[in-house]
């Protein structure tokens, strides 16, 4: 459960955040959808402890993150770019954060098999594509089945066979009880997806709640209608 | 402190692979055989290497760290995203850099000397001091390195900057120096050229090589003074702890603002 009250985060002059309160439920999708420079990936950030807060409070099962860390034990994170240590191997790779999670940690990675990753694991990640790069980066996010997946933009750069795959990952760790948030600009992928829908817009949430009801309240059949009003609405 | 360790070993690895430090190596080795091959004999020869290594070392130690730390962010995020402190990550990154610059060091410079050093056992002593030297002044540029990276957030002006570190300690200091001592050469100087020695980690790491190699009388009378001061097994203590306080002042440094940094 992520519960976000009254965050605030300034860059020099820039208030990338005004303000944001919103909750992330277990077992939902949550997606977080806003026009470039809304502040998605600062929120995103602030979540993982890579952002400092400002102002208010980031609550993750009722306990503050500030100054934390060992709550990141029970998180996944999928970054939005993919970049590893060129030199080592995508096994060297996954060791390591293995041996960072000291936890006796549940190990899930179902992933590998699925996305056909293990022949890759060998070689030096600088010889890797994007797209290959991106399927370790998942492989990373959901591999200590963890309480809570933070995604930034997941299925950009996956080819649709590997986007699917990551699809019903997604959709099938929601139903066994996984907290997952995630950011996305493709709106039809947001709805095919997500439960819930968190809009952001200038720092601030604009709208928040099922998909259903942002669809009855702004008497649209698409979501991507729905969000055009949202913008243009709220302007 | 494992977390440390695990972080270190991942970095050292990454890092002695990248074909970078391997042309490094090279570069030193060749350096190294040819200036002992034709540099002249015996002290010659090791004071050409002295040059070689006030210079380059600091340069590759400065700029291939900073680049080095700007190609790591996003690794970096996804260290950060685990559960480890900033301090494990941050060192990480420091020994990371300063490990395998070392190693280069020593068997680039060091291999070929040796092998001098088995024929004249009079080479062991500058060996000793030259290797001691010049992994004090990659800790202190990889310092430097790492405190630039963090601070500097645009890679273009981290990369000048770096740069900007590099011709400061070489080129600009040693200018201020002599405007020092034609502005003022009515005056008594030694002390304060001494003090002013001090706080340039290349100019100290100079002193204490010449003086090594029994050259003190050709840099006049201030050179009486540094035999004096660093003849001593006491001056080369301070001169050693001194260039260790370098090192620390600006990893400290770099540590604080990436402490409180927002990737």
């Amino acid at each position: 459960m992520l519960l976000i009250q009254g965050l605030r985060k300034r860059f020099g002059r820039l208030e990338v955040l005004r303000g944001v309160d919103l909750t992330a439920a277990p077992g939902r999708i949550t997606a977080l959808v806003g026009p470039n420079a809304a502040g998605k990936s600062t929120l995103i950030k602030t979540i993982i402890g890579l952002v400092r807060i400002d102002e208010g409070t980031v609550l993750i099962d009722g306990q503050s993150i500030d100054g934390e860390r060992a709550y990141r034990e029970r998180i996944g994170y999928m970054p939005q770019a993919a970049r590893f240590p060129e030199q080592l191997t995508g096994r060297e790779v996954l060791a390591l954060v293995r041996r960072l999670r000291h936890a006796d940690a549940r190990i899930d990675d179902a992933l590998i098999g699925q996305f056909d990753l293990d022949p890759m694991l060998d070689r030096p990640i600088r010889t890797l594509s994007g797209g290959t790069r991106q399927k370790l980066n998942a492989v990373v996010a959901f591999l200590f089945a963890p309480d809570m997946v933070v995604l930034d933009e997941p299925t950009g750069g996956l080819d649709p066979v590997a986007s699917g795959i990551l699809k019903d990952k997604l959709i099938r760790s929601a139903a066994a009880g996984t907290t997952v948030f995630l950011t996305s600009h493709i709106l039809t992928e947001v709805e095919e997806l997500a439960h819930d829908i968190i809009f952001l817009m200038e720092g601030r949430v604009a709208f928040q709640g099922p998909i259903d009801q942002l669809l009855r309240e702004a008497g649209e059949p698409r979501l991507e209608r729905a969000v055009a009003r949202l913008m243009t609405g709220s302007r | 402190m494992t977390d440390l360790r695990q972080v270190l070993a991942a970095q050292v690895r990454n890092v002695l692979r990248s074909r970078w430090l391997v042309g490094y190596t090279l570069l030193l080795l060749l350096a190294t055989v040819l200036l002992l091959r034709f540099g002249g004999s015996g002290t010659r020869a090791l004071l050409s290497l002295v040059n070689v290594v006030l210079l380059l070392l600091p340069l590759v130690s400065v700029v291939f760290g900073t680049l080095y730390v700007y190609n790591a962010r996003e690794f970096i995020e996804l260290l950060l995203a685990q559960p480890v402190g900033r301090g494990a990550v941050y060192l990480g990154l420091f020994g990371g850099l300063a490990i395998p610059l070392s190693l280069a060091l020593l068997a680039g410079v060091g291999g070929p000397l040796v092998v001098e050093a088995l024929q004249d056992p009079s080479v062991w002593r500058p060996l000793a001091m030259l290797l001691t030297v010049g992994v004090l002044l990659t800790l202190v540029f990889t310092a430097f390195a790492l405190c630039v990276a963090v601070l500097v957030e645009e890679r273009s002006r981290g990369f000048g900057a770096a740069l900007l570190v590099w011709l400061a300690c070489t080129v600009v200091y040693d200018g201020l120096i002599l405007l020092v001592l034609t502005t003022f050469r009515d005056y008594p100087l030694e002390a304060p050229v001494l003090v002013l020695t001090f706080l340039n980690p290349i100019d100290l790491a100079r002193v204490v090589l010449l003086l090594t190699f029994d050259v003190a009388l050709l840099m006049g009378y201030t050179g009486t003074v540094f035999a004096r001061m660093f003849g001593t097994a006491g001056g080369l203590v301070a001169a050693f702890s001194m260039l260790l306080v370098c090192a620390a002042v600006p990893l400290w440094a770099g540590y604080r603002w990436f402490r409180r940094k927002d990737f």
